[in-house]
């Protein structure tokens, strides 16, 4: 197990390395997202009653804060090291593709959430945002940032380069997340938007994490959770697969 | 007792071109050997398929009884690779790099052997440098180094010296044949005959994906029958007696094809008779690149695969 924990160590060290880039750049991203939307929508939106707009949105941006790391970590390392050839480090040493896929899922996991919890205290200084149950938070975050890690070891092994990457990450995560209710309840829109927004799994996962904080929400969180586990299994059978077969890695 | 390198009947094909068409091959445990042919030959696939980077259509390779693809965790712990391409991860130091490449391999407490590495690469000054700042070189001795952080009883460098200046190639080669001596099995490949008719006691040749000549390196050269003599005269004209062996005509020396040693007494004894004065007179043994290519002229009509 210990080769698992040297390659957790690098992938840890590689993204605090650039921590200016991978930690605090999105952290500030993420604050000022907060500061126009909120500035801008505070007086016209209101989702849930006795919960202020400004407020409703913070758990939202920080796990979108937290997918998009999760997915850049695993994803921008994976094509480095394909692009530069220095995968073969890792392809020739004898760690077993389970101790991969761990190793790189949960390193996108921490990352997300350092970015997260920094935004969320960063926050805090501000705002006075609820925190009903710790557990379903910490749940949707560790299954969210688990789902986005392992997407972006698919989308890394799969893009032969950086501008496949880019199109899968603009094209694909970046829509899904923006849709998927971080700056509304779904209960706002059109039906037929409405009943789309069920399809994507996302909704689910920031759904639920903003019933930790405020005790409500648009789909019963246990079903959220059922969701977003399904999802986060099925991914990662496929990510083994893939690690398995060597698909794109082992020619 | 098991082979360090065992492959058998490996195919591997890319969409219709035929990488490696059945290659078989043993390598013995304690070996110095070369892997030679022409570019695109086959080499870097076949070394790439021991190290599993590349998955055979057909066949199967084994490492120290390890088979790479059923048993790959114990084949890969038996083998250290120093790619051919320049690769490096441009997030590290020279000491992190090592590091994490010995973890990879379960190892700890590993200083003592990385340390040794370190000096005998002569890697010392650069151990804190990143990466991305050390030259060609530097970079070249830190593969290899990689690729000995574990003490891999099996070695294997895909064109070790390629670009390489001559005081890295001096040093490199005086730590792997030390390498050698304490029992780790060597395999090289190159494309300067003379190292490898150097260092390595066998040779296999691969052509087109099969393998052409395997034997130790000095069984193929005395295949090569006879040796040269060039010989430069005053005057500047070879007797008619001595015109069959004429092999050629270079800077005005001749060069004569002789079959063994004792003709040279004839070829000097008709001189003589001819008075033809010796002014500079040389022996060319013939050399690995003779056989080399010879072997790789002949095997030129190999059925098409």
């Amino acid at each position: 197990m210990s080769g698992f924990y040297t390659l957790l160590y690098k992938e840890l060290l590689r993204f605090w390395k650039v921590g200016l880039q991978s930690v605090f750049a999105p952290m500030l991203a993420t604050l000022l997202y907060l500061l126009i939307f909120s500035h801008v929508l505070e007086k016209h939106a209101q989702a849930y009653p006795d919960v202020a707009y400004t407020v409703f949105l913070i758990p939202g941006l920080v796990m979108m804060a937290m997918l998009q790391n999760a997915f850049a970590n695993s994803a921008s390392s994976l094509i480095q090291s394909k692009v530069s050839g220095s995968i073969v480090f890792i392809l020739l040493s004898p760690l077993s593709y389970m101790e991969i896929f761990l190793a790189y899922v949960l390193a996108s996991i921490v990352r997300g959430l350092l970015v997260g919890v920094g935004v969320y205290l960063a926050t805090l200084i501000f705002f006075e945002v609820p925190l009903r149950s710790f557990l379903w938070v910490f749940l949707f975050a560790l299954m969210g940032n688990g789902l986005l890690g392992a997407l972006g070891i698919i989308a890394a092994i799969w893009a032969d380069k950086f501008d496949q990457l880019a199109a899968f990450q603009n094209f694909v995560i970046l829509p899904l997340t923006f849709l998927s209710g971080v700056f509304y309840t779904i209960h706002s829109l059109p039906s037929f938007w409405k009943g789309l927004s069920h399809f994507n799994p996302f909704f689910y996962v920031i759904d639920g994490f903003r019933y930790g904080f405020f005790g409500v929400s648009d789909t019963s969180p246990y079903f959220s959770l059922a969701i977003v586990a399904a999802c986060f299994l099925t991914v990662s059978w496929i990510t083994l697969q893939m690690l398995k077969t060597g698909y794109k890695l082992r020619h | 007792m098991t082979p360090a390198i065992e492959v058998k009947q490996v195919y591997k094909r890319f969409g219709t071109t035929h990488a490696l068409a059945g290659v078989d091959l043993e390598i013995n445990v304690g070996d110095f050997f070369a892997l030679l042919g022409p570019n695109g030959a086959g080499k870097t696939t076949l070394i790439n398929i021991l190290a599993g980077l590349t998955l055979a259509s057909s066949g199967s390779s084994c490492i120290m009884g390890h088979n790479v693809v059923t048993n790959y965790r114990e084949a890969r712990r038996m083998l250290g690779v120093v790619p051919q391409e320049l690769v490096f991860d441009p997030f590290f130091t020279v000491r992190e790099t090592l590091s994490i490449q010995s973890g990879y391999y379960g190892l700890k407490n590993n200083d003592s052997w990385i340390d040794q590495i370190i000096y005998h690469l002569d890697l010392a000054d650069k151990v804190n440098a990143n990466m991305r700042t050390l030259s060609g070189g530097m970079k070249r001795r830190v593969l290899v180094a990689q690729a000995l952080v574990h003490k891999p009883p099996v070695i294997v460098l895909d064109e070790p010296t390629a670009g390489v200046d001559v005081e890295l190639r001096q040093a490199l080669w005086r730590f792997i044949k030390q390498l050698n001596r304490d029992g780790h099995t060597i395999v090289l490949t190159t494309h300067y005959l003379d190292e490898a008719e150097a260092l390595c006691s066998r040779v296999a040749m691969l052509k087109q994906g099969k393998i052409v000549a395997l034997d130790s390196t000095r069984n193929l050269i005395k295949s090569i029958t006879g040796c040269s003599v060039r010989l430069r005269l005053s005057p500047d004209i070879l007797p008619s007696v001595l015109q069959p062996l004429m092999g050629s005509y270079d800077e005005g020396c001749y060069i004569l094809a002789v079959n063994d040693y004792s003709q040279i007494e004839n070829v000097l004894a008709a001189l003589r008779v001819a008075q033809v004065q010796v002014l500079e007179m040389q022996l060319l043994q013939p050399d690995l690149e003779e056989v080399f290519v010879k072997i790789m002229g002949s095997a030129e009509n190999l059925e098409p695969v």
